[in-house]
């Protein structure tokens, strides 16, 4: 680390040169964190979806409120159970939801895509505190009125407020559109339960969520629901149920976008490598002083390491700081785990910075490592005589 | 009678060109006294710079033994060779071989970034040295900003920071105009006769082998038996 100030003014000696290998550099690391992002954004949304007081209980085996069917008897068993909390006028925090998927238009693109829309009741929105009726207003009872998460309003056709979306053999009116502080909630269409239920002709619920009169309740609510011979039903925390329905669609992302990432970073790797070759054959006599000096064959190692680590350092920040901007881009893609249509924004964190990072540094790394030997293992009365 | 300052016993160095043995040195042998100033002197292919590089401990002779302030130079490994020419040798090169990215001061200091001195040392010896080649006054400046003769006096100035007890200067004057090879060549006197610095200098250049007390010839790697001694 000796040559760290000669090493830096080498860089700044040839500009393009150094300029493109960091281009090179931060653009995979752009993509890097891009895919990264977009997988975290996805679980992002769908484990915010989830409280951690609330627990949710669907048919057993099903593995998605989709497949899942509970019926009103099943139901009120649920909610009965004593590890259940109360209101203050005694009744339960429990709601039964239906969930089912209809297919509509895309604004942009005109294509069709699946959009969930959920069955809810006035117990939904106390056990979502992060629902807010941004526009308009609520359902009336009784009628064929629904309101729409905001995400949903904004890209498909029909479901902004005031327009009309047919399913269930009805036109349903969108009269309020409504926030849940990012989660995937803002993907759906909610009704009235029993209207939904009425207009799909399916008289059961798909879920039960229950909020835990204390979270460590859970286990002992599980095991008892889980063996009641009645029921035949799964119960997770609502958190874990959400986080559960990313993984499909985040190892996908996750194993094309780092395949894609790997087979780019060997571009950046042969950039890097081309770029310190030509400085060690550029800087023979300059390597063959240095260790007629008495600077060892590992500082001068260490000098062109340095200088490709620099480049690939210099890559990762450019890499990284653009990849940031990405928060600002919202996308939208068929979760394959639910086969449902969900908007979500690129997510940075802490740990993609850091990986992002150590992955650039693996870059210069090895891409410097066979130029840096080479430099190391000239004969000093050779590299003196270079021309 | 003191112990040889440097020596070489029975030295011979041979190169090889595939399976083709090209002997370079042939049996040299050479006592030099400390505060001696020598010019090695020959036709090109002699062996000069070959000689000098063995001294240097950059190079390893084929047999015999380079013995400097009596140690074995020869028998050190890489590692400690390295250490070795950071702490004794001082080199100046034909072309200077200054590093043109960094400024006369950053190339001076080069040799100490070896050593555990403070950068406030390293400040005091860097203008020290400098002072002494007469370029305290261009040490911002980059090796392309300075004319021949004082790439070469900051060479030398690199050379002589870590005050070292041999200074070996290959051919110093040899890319010189007339004036700058003169004024190269009375800072090597004055490092000799001031600071008493023991100089091997190869040199084709009968001006410059003068400045030297003695001068040694090589001829197809011999060295010849006979000292030339300089007047004054």
């Amino acid at each position: 680390m000796l040559l760290v100030n000669y090493s830096y003014k080498n860089l700044l000696a040839r500009k393009l040169t150094s300029i493109l290998t960091v281009f090179g550099v931060a653009l995979v690391v752009f993509v890097f964190c891009a895919v990264l992002m977009l997988s975290n954004g996805l679980r992002e949304t769908l484990v915010s979806t989830g409280a951690d007081s609330n627990a949710i209980v669907i048919r057993r085996a099903s593995q998605t409120e989709l497949q899942s069917i509970i019926f009103r008897d099943m139901a009120n068993i649920i909610k009965a159970d004593p590890a259940v909390a109360r209101d203050t006028e005694g009744r339960p925090l429990a709601t039964g939801e239906i969930l089912v998927l209809i297919s509509k238009y895309k604004r942009d693109s005109n294509e069709p895509s699946n959009v969930p829309v959920r069955g809810v009741t006035e117990m939904s929105i106390t056990l979502r505190p992060r629902f807010e009726l941004v526009e308009g207003r609520m359902w009336q009872p009784g009628t064929s009125e629904i309101i729409a998460g905001s995400k949903v309003a904004g890209s498909f056709r029909g479901c902004g407020l005031g327009e009309t979306v047919r399913f269930g053999m009805r036109e349903w009116t969108v009269v309020g559109i409504f926030e849940a502080g990012g989660t995937g909630f803002e993907s759906e269409l909610w009704g009235d339960v029993d209207q939904l239920m009425d207009a799909f002709g399916r008289p059961v619920f798909s879920s039960i969520t229950v909020k835990l009169g204390s979270p460590s309740e859970f286990e002992t609510m599980r095991a008892r629901l889980e063996g009641d011979p009645r029921l035949e039903v799964e119960v997770n925390r609502e958190k874990k149920y959400y986080e559960d329905q990313s993984k499909f669609t985040t190892v996908f992302i996750n194993a094309m976008g780092l395949t894609i990432s790997i087979i780019f970073s060997l571009g950046a790797i042969v950039g890097a490598m081309i770029t310190m070759y030509a400085a060690v054959a550029n800087r023979t006599v300059e390597i063959g002083t240095l260790r007629a000096l008495g600077f060892s064959r590992t500082a001068v190692l260490w000098a062109f390491l340095v200088e490709s680590m620099i480049l690939a350092i210099t890559g990762g920040l450019i890499g990284v700081t653009a990849a940031a901007f990405l928060r600002l881009v919202e996308v939208s893609t068929t979760n394959w785990d639910t086969f449902a249509e969900l908007a979500f924004s690129f997510e940075m964190s802490g740990s993609i910075v850091v990986f992002a990072m150590v992955f650039a540094v693996a870059m210069g790394l090895v891409g410097g490592f066979l130029p840096a030997v080479r430099a190391a293992r000239f004969r000093i009365v050779n590299a003196l005589r270079t021309k | 009678m003191s112990r040889p300052f440097v020596q070489l016993q029975n030295v011979n160095k041979s190169y090889w060109r595939d399976s083709l043995e090209i002997p370079v040195l042939n049996d040299v042998n050479l006592d030099l006294p400390e505060g001696e100033f020598v010019a090695l002197m020959g036709p090109s292919g002699s062996g000069k710079t070959t000689l000098l590089n063995l001294i240097a401990g950059i190079d390893r002779p084929s047999s015999g033994n380079v013995i400097v302030r009596g140690q074995n130079v020869s028998r050190l490994s890489e590692g400690d060779l390295a250490r070795w020419r950071s702490d004794n040798i001082g080199f100046v090169f034909q072309f200077y071989n200054l590093m043109p990215v960094l400024t006369a001061y950053e190339n001076v200091e080069l040799p100490l970034l070896l050593t555990k001195l403070s950068r406030s040392e390293r400040r005091r010896q860097v203008e020290t040295a400098l002072s002494i080649v007469g370029l305290a006054d261009r040490m911002k400046h980059y090796p392309n900003q300075l004319s021949g003769g004082q790439e070469q006096r900051v060479a030398i100035a690199r050379a002589v920071v870590t005050d070292p007890v041999l200074i070996l200067a290959d051919e110093p004057t040899g890319d010189l105009d007339k004036v700058s090879a003169q004024e190269v060549m009375d800072l090597l006197s004055r490092l000799n006769h001031e600071f008493n610095k023991t100089i091997i200098m190869v040199t084709h250049d009968p001006r410059a082998a003068e400045k030297a007390h003695t001068q040694r010839h090589l001829d197809k790697g011999v060295l010849n038996s006979h000292e030339s001694p300089q007047a004054g």
